[in-house]
């Protein structure tokens, strides 16, 4: 028995103010009376059997055999201008199937929603006319380009690829704590942390039906060829990076590689008569679909930030024409605001004609009568955001925040009630993860990413699950000390859809080969040389080797000149045909 | 050149070829098994031990352990990792004189290096070591190996090789009834996979995928890019050509196979892809053997033992 749950349960080593209610484990859960020793949860019975066996030492071991692998293979980050690998806990999440369903539903309907909200916002507005958004919403919003009204992408779809963070509150509900619906990234460190992980820890997999993530390239080619426009038979599908040195480059490198697609800089295209090619080799190539990782204000100097260099003049003059798609479309980052983020849930209800299925985070929009004085007052206590920023940037979590801090903040939300937002503070729930002390509960959210295709929303089954390593942290980013988990949907019926499921292994795709027989066994060639031997045969010629020892060792006596000056008989020595 | 010495050059080839291969097809199915729990575990391994050309004990059901010390570690089973090490330093021990100081002693470490046994974590890094050291040894020669009959001989062990591995791993696409390894799989263990990715842009379908193993003539692993080669280096060591038809039995066997697969649309092979690959297997190994009788003759080798 291992002894890498030990101290798992002790106080925080660090004496922080107890939060009003402790936060969810997802691995163990304290028996209903409360007393009594913490049990493994269903979906994480298995792993954690088999985890329980291994010593702290072995895990480390497997730790940093993970993190060297990532080093050999690039997967890093820049820390302090040295090359890190992107950290890895070797301790899975599991999430089990029938929960995994709901998520998925969740997703799928808030992408719709979405998608229904940016087509109105950028075309008849409806909505704002039917009262259920304020049209001041949209003037306000800094992503909401007036440069994107009116483009019609080509199926429809304008959030090709998404990534909805969600959370898991006290009492293990999963919530939505942002959405991303812009250029969400990370998918890569899912593909690559699965495949690292069967590698360095193969015995976890034994006996758990994990379902597989690398169909993911393979759905978003489509979805982006689905994306081009109309009566393009076979599109050309370009990636477009900011370059080297973005901090996603090697996700940009991993989805280009997987999905055979070139991989293009801003450089590499121009656009001509409202068409855009990339020079190639064989001359300028027309591109159909652009798969762009650079923000919207870097991708036309004709329309947006004259000085970016990362663009094409006349990307969004093509887009207009309907000449090119580019995926994500322009515009969509009004839908990752905040304050949208407030609304969605009646834009379920108005688009959709649905409930709900994955509550917000509970959230005062300042602007509101009274909200701003309340918040103001339990600043202290809440979370504060700005709302036109991903990734924990400018958050500040009241709790854990200095006065000075404080004061600036209520300088600054008294300026401008727009440009933030306040929720309570969440304990999000808790993982075991591998920290310097032991394995310790530390807080974790999940990025699930979908991608829309226009008949389907398909969402990848786990996810990127981020983890926060210092204690107590309940920000969670990898620019701010995060690591990253393997997430594992596990169970349920695998066989619902055998096109995904059982051959789709973790670099698996689909068109999973028909069986076809062995016809015959074909034993290896060999050289005559070196071909097995039989027992016997190889017993023969080691006794002719001691002879031949022995003999020599008789040439060697001068007393004794008999044996190797006898004349022999030739014989034949084995050494035919190659088998 | 002393036949002996080409024989030799020959196997190393064949040999350092064959671990190279033998340890692709076993890294990317082991991962296989673990990853797809729905692989019946017993079959898929008696499944690619018989593709690997060795059958298996009756008595129990097999586990990946087994597969990996039978075909990776035991340095006695004929067709393991460990055996292809051991025999192509063998060979380059015999032929010594004629291989460089440095392949010498590549070969030589990677055979005393070989582990005896290897740990389930360690699997894919042992794959990948192999890899490493067949990549260095095949590198040394061609970088300081003149282009003469010994690099010939050399090359073609390894075209030959290679045409047999690439067979064999088609082949394994009937590791079992329920879920044979996707096309993903197969491009990938062979590192077929990007390049395959960039050449068709898309999805691995059957045809696309097979067309690219067997037909594509850019790809080094391709059956016809090795058969094509093993011609060209045949060529070269009897560079003289006969008004009417082809002397050399090697030659008429890569040439009959090529053509076969060459010229014949790929829907058809596919319909008989395992009567296809089998008798790529069955070429090579004929070719093999005419190859010996031509250039590596066997005087029935006298020792002397003494009456009785």
């Amino acid at each position: 028995m291992g002894d890498l749950f030990d101290g798992y349960a002790a106080p925080p080593a660090r004496p922080q103010p107890a939060p009003p209610r402790p936060a969810f484990d997802e691995m163990f859960a304290v028996p209903p009376d409360g007393t009594g020793d913490p049990k493994a949860r269903e979906p994480y019975r298995d792993i954690y059997a088999a985890l329980a066996r291994m010593t702290q030492d072995e895990l480390r071991g497997r730790t940093e055999a993970l993190a060297s692998s990532y080093l050999a293979q690039g997967v890093t980050f820049d820390f302090a201008g040295e090359e890190r690998p992107f950290p890895l806990d070797a301790v899975p999440r599991v999430i089990d199937q029938g929960e995994w369903s709901r998520i998925e539903a969740g997703v799928r309907q808030r992408v719709l929603a979405l998608e229904a909200f940016l087509a109105d916002v950028y075309g008849p507005q409806q909505a704002i006319r039917d009262g259920v958004l304020p049209a001041s919403l949209l003037t306000s919003s800094s992503h909401y380009h007036r440069q994107a009204a009116g483009i019609e992408p080509a199926n429809g779809v304008r959030i090709q690829v998404s990534g909805i963070d969600l959370i898991r509150d006290e009492a293990g509900e999963w919530r939505v704590l942002e959405d991303n619906v812009r250029v969400p990234s990370g998918v890569s460190y899912v593909i690559s942390n699965r495949r690292v992980m069967a590698q360095t820890l193969p015995e976890l997999f034994v006996s758990m039906r994990v379902r597989p993530v690398g169909d993911y390239p393979n759905r978003l080619l489509q979805a982006l060829r689905a994306a081009a426009p109309p009566g393009i038979e076979d599109p050309v599908v370009v990636v477009l990076t900011p370059g080297v040195y973005n901090s996603a480059y090697f996700e940009h490198t991993l989805l280009a590689r997987l999905m055979g697609v070139e991989l293009v800089e801003g450089r590499d295209l121009f656009c001509s008569g409202g068409r855009v090619f990339m020079r190639t080799t064989a001359g300028p190539t027309r591109v159909d679909v652009i798969y762009r990782r650079v923000d919207d204000e870097f991708l036309d100097p004709l329309q947006f930030r004259a000085d970016s260099m990362l663009g094409s003049p006349g990307l969004m003059l093509a887009a207009r024409l309907g000449n090119v798609t580019i995926a994500n479309a322009v515009g969509n980052g009004v839908a990752d605001d905040k304050l949208v983020y407030t609304y969605v849930p009646d834009l379920i209800r108005y688009y959709l004609s649905e409930e709900p299925i994955l509550p917000n985070v509970q959230t005062w929009r300042l602007e509101e009568p009274g909200a701003l004085e309340e918040v103001l007052d339990r600043l202290a206590e809440l979370v504060v955001k700005p709302v036109d920023a991903s990734g924990g940037k400018g958050l500040v979590v009241g709790p854990a925040a200095s006065g000075a801090e404080l004061t600036e903040l209520r300088g600054r939300l008294l300026k401008d009630p727009r440009g933030w937002i306040a929720q309570p503070v969440v304990q999000l729930s808790t993982i075991p993860t591998l920290v310097d002390d032991g394995v310790r509960p530390r807080h974790a959210d999940l990025r699930p990413f979908a991608v829309h295709d226009g008949r389907d929303v398909w969402v990848l089954p786990g996810g990127l699950t981020r983890v926060a390593l210092p204690e107590g942290q309940l920000v969670v980013n990898s620019s701010q000390g995060g690591g990253s988990k393997d997430t594992w949907v596990v169970g349920g019926a695998p066989l619902a859809a055998p096109d995904r499921g059982i051959s789709g292994l973790v670099g698996a795709q689909a068109t999973s080969t028909s069986s076809i027989p062995v016809i015959r066994e074909h034993a290896p060639d060999h050289s005559p040389e070196d071909r097995p031997r039989s027992g016997s045969e190889q017993q023969q010629q080691q006794q002719q080797q001691a002879r031949d020892v022995a003999t020599r060792a008789g040439s060697a006596n001068p007393g004794r000149n008999s044996g190797p000056d006898r004349p022999g008989r030739p014989g034949l020595a084995s050494g035919g045909a190659g088998c | 050149m002393l036949s002996r010495i080409a024989e030799s050059l020959f196997w190393i080839g064949r040999y350092i070829e064959r671990s190279d291969g033998t340890a692709r097809i076993l890294d990317v199915h082991l991962q296989l098994l673990l990853e797809d729990p729905w692989t019946p575990e017993d079959l898929a391994c008696r499944s690619l031990l018989s593709v690997m050309g060795s059958s298996a004990p009756e008595d129990r059901p097999l586990t990946r352990q087994d597969v990996l010390a039978l075909l990776a570690v035991d340095r006695t089973h004929p067709a393991s990792i460990a055996y292809s090490l051991g025999a192509a330093r063998e060979n380059a021990r015999r032929a010594r004189e004629i291989v460089s100081t440095e392949l010498w002693e590549s070969l030589n470490t990677t055979r005393a290096r070989m582990p005896r046994r290897v740990s389930s974590e360690k699997v894919h890094e042992f794959f990948g070591w192999v890899r490493e050291r067949a990549a260095l040894a095949v590198g040394i020669v061609d970088s300081s190996t003149s282009r003469d009959e010994a690099w010939l001989f050399f090359t073609l062990g390894r075209s030959l090789e290679r045409a047999d591995m690439t067979a064999r791993l088609l082949a394994t696409r009937a590791l079992t009834e329920a879920s044979g390894p996707s096309w993903t799989t197969i491009l990938r263990s062979c590192g077929a996979y990007e390049a395959y990715l960039r050449t068709y842009r898309g999805l691995p379908s059957a045809r696309n995928a097979a067309e690219f193993l067997l037909l594509d003539r850019l790809f080094p692993r391709s059956v016809i890019f090795a058969v094509t080669r093993a011609e060209e280096c045949l060529r070269q060591l009897e560079p003289r050509s006969e008004r009417a038809g082809v002397s050399d039995q090697a030659q008429r066997l890569l040439g009959r196979i090529r053509s076969q697969l060459e010229y014949r649309p790929i829907v058809e092979i596919l319909d008989d892809l395992p009567h296809q690959m089998d008798a790529v297997q069955e070429v090579t190994s004929a070719a093999s053997e005419a190859i010996r009788r031509r250039y590596f003759p066997v005087a029935p080798a006298p020792s002397w033992t003494e009456e009785d």
